[in-house]
C-alpha cells in the first residue's frame, strides 16, 4: 500500500520534473532558464529522498543535504553573474 | 497504529509531489519571469517540506536528518528566487502586459534624471534584446 | 574602559553562540550521542568558533528574552499558515484556465532595523500569498504582487508586511 503510494508520488513528481525541463528548454531568456533550473534542482532532492525510501537506505539523504547546499550556491552564482555583480 | 502513521505519510508523500506538479504547471504556464518565480519558489518550498515530513512519518529514525534538510530549505529556496528577481529586474526583462504599477522602475528613473552621470540602462535592455 | 569591557562580553557571546549552533549542526547531521561524535564535534566547533569569531555575527542579533522565544513559536505558526494558504491560492490560480492574473510591482515600508530581521521578513515576504521580494532598499521593499489589490504605500504595508512585522520587532527590533 505505503510502496504503492511511493510510486504514485515519484510519477507525479516526474511530471513536475519535465514541466520544468520544458520551461528550462523554451527559454525564452538565460534568466527563465536559471528559474527553470532551480525548480529541477529542488525537484531532484525529492527525487534523491523517494530514493533513499525506496531503497531503506538512510546514507542517501546526506548526499540531498549536500545536493541542496551545492545547488542553492550555484543557483545565487549564475543570477549574480547575469547581473553584472561579481 | 504504525500502519495508520505509515498511510499518513504516504499521503503526505503524495500531496507534497502534487503541490511540485502545480509549481511546475506554474513555471510553463506564467507569462513571465516574476510570475514564474512565484510559481517556481512558493509550491516547490511547501512540495519538499510536505515529501520530508512523509519521509519522516515512514522513518521516524531518519527526522533529525530531514529536519536538516527542511531547514536549509526554508532558508535558501526564497533567498535564491529573490536573487533572480533583482537580477530579471536589474537587466530589464520585458514584464507581460498585464503589469500594471512598478515602483521600483519609477523610483529609478526617478533617480536616474537627479544624477545625468550615471551610465544609462539602457545599454542592458539592447544586450538582452540581442540575446534573445 | 567600560565600553572595552563590554565589547569583549559581546564577542564572547558570538563566539558561543557560533561554537552551541556547529554543534547542533553536527549532532543533528550524526543523529548519534556516542563520545566519539561528542568528543571530536567539540574539538572540531571549538576550533572553527575560535579562528572565525565573526562568521555568524548576524545570529546574536536574536534577543534571548522569553518574549522573544514565545513571539518566534507564534510567528512560525502563522508561517506555516500562510504558506500553506499561499500555495492552495497559487494552484488554484493555475489551475483555472484563464489564468486570473493581475500583476503589480508595488513599495512597502518596513520598521524593522536589524539585518537579520529584514532577511527574515523579505523571505517570509516571498513565501506567503501571491508576494515575491524583488529588492531590498533600507527601509523599502519592492514586491512583486501576482494578485494586486492596491498600489498605495500604506495599504500595501498593511496588508503584505504588517502580519509578520509585528512578531519579528519582537525577535529582532
Amino acid at each position: 500500500m505505503v510502496d504503492l503510494l511511493i510510486i504514485l508520488a515519484a510519477i507525479l513528481a516526474g511530471g513536475a520534473f519535465l514541466f520544468a525541463l520544458w520551461r528550462f528548454l523554451l527559454g525564452p531568456t538565460r534568466l527563465d532558464r536559471v528559474v527553470a533550473f532551480d525548480v529541477l534542482t529542488i525537484v531532484s532532492i525529492t527525487f534523491i529522498v523517494f530514493a533513499a525510501l525506496i531503497e531503506k537506505r538512510g546514507i542517501y539523504l546526506d548526499v540531498a543535504l549536500v545536493y541542496a547546499l551545492l545547488s542553492f550556491l550555484g543557483v545565487i552564482a549564475i543570477a549574480r553573474y547575469l547581473g553584472d555583480r561579481f | 497504529m504504525s500502519a495508520f502513521i505509515d498511510f499518513l505519510g504516504g499521503l503526505s508523500l503524495l500531496a507534497g509531489s502534487a503541490f511540485l506538479l502545480f509549481g511546475g504547471l506554474g513555471l510553463v504556464r506564467m507569462p513571465d519571469i516574476f510570475n514564474r518565480i512565484q510559481a517556481g519558489t512558493k509550491t516547490t518550498t511547501l512540495g519538499t517540506l510536505l515529501t520530508l515530513l512523509g519521509a519522516a512519518m515512514l522513518h521516524p529514525e531518519w527526522s533529525l536528518k530531514l529536519l536538516l534538510i527542511g531547514v536549509f530549505l526554508i532558508f535558501t529556496n526564497p533567498l535564491s528566487s529573490q536573487v533572480t528577481a533583482c537580477t530579471a529586474h536589474y537587466r530589464g526583462i520585458k514584464k507581460s502586459s498585464l503589469t500594471k504599477v512598478d515602483r521600483l522602475a519609477d523610483d529609478e528613473s526617478e533617480s536616474m534624471e537627479k544624477s545625468v552621470s550615471k551610465n544609462p540602462d539602457s545599454e542592458h535592455k539592447d544586450k538582452e534584446e540581442a540575446e534573445l | 574602559m567600560l565600553t572595552n569591557n563590554k565589547s569583549n562580553v559581546f564577542v564572547k557571546r558570538r563566539v558561543l553562540v557560533m561554537f552551541a549552533t556547529l554543534l547542533l549542526f553536527w549532532l543533528m547531521l550524526q543523529g548519534s550521542l556516542g563520545f566519539d561524535v561528542i568528543f571530536i564535534g567539540i574539538l572540531v566547533a571549538g576550533l572553527i568558533a575560535y579562528l572565525y569569531p565573526s562568521g555568524l555575527s548576524f545570529f546574536t542579533e536574536f534577543r534571548a528574552t522569553p518574549e522573544a522565544f514565545k513571539a518566534g513559536f507564534r510567528y512560525y505558526a502563522y508561517f506555516f499558515k500562510e504558506l500553506v494558504k499561499s500555495n492552495i491560492r497559487l494552484a488554484s490560480v493555475v489551475l483555472s484556465p484563464s489564468l486570473p492574473i493581475n500583476p503589480g510591482i508595488v513599495k512597502v515600508r518596513t520598521k524593522l532595523k536589524s539585518k537579520m530581521g529584514r532577511l527574515m521578513l523579505a523571505n517570509s515576504i516571498t513565501l506567503t500569498p501571491g508576494t515575491l521580494t524583488v529588492e531590498l532598499k533600507d527601509e523599502w521593499i519592492y514586491v512583486h504582487w501576482v494578485l494586486m489589490e492596491s498600489d498605495d504605500i500604506e495599504a500595501a504595508t498593511r496588508e503584505i508586511v504588517s502580519g509578520f512585522e509585528s512578531y519579528l520587532e519582537v525577535m529582532y527590533g
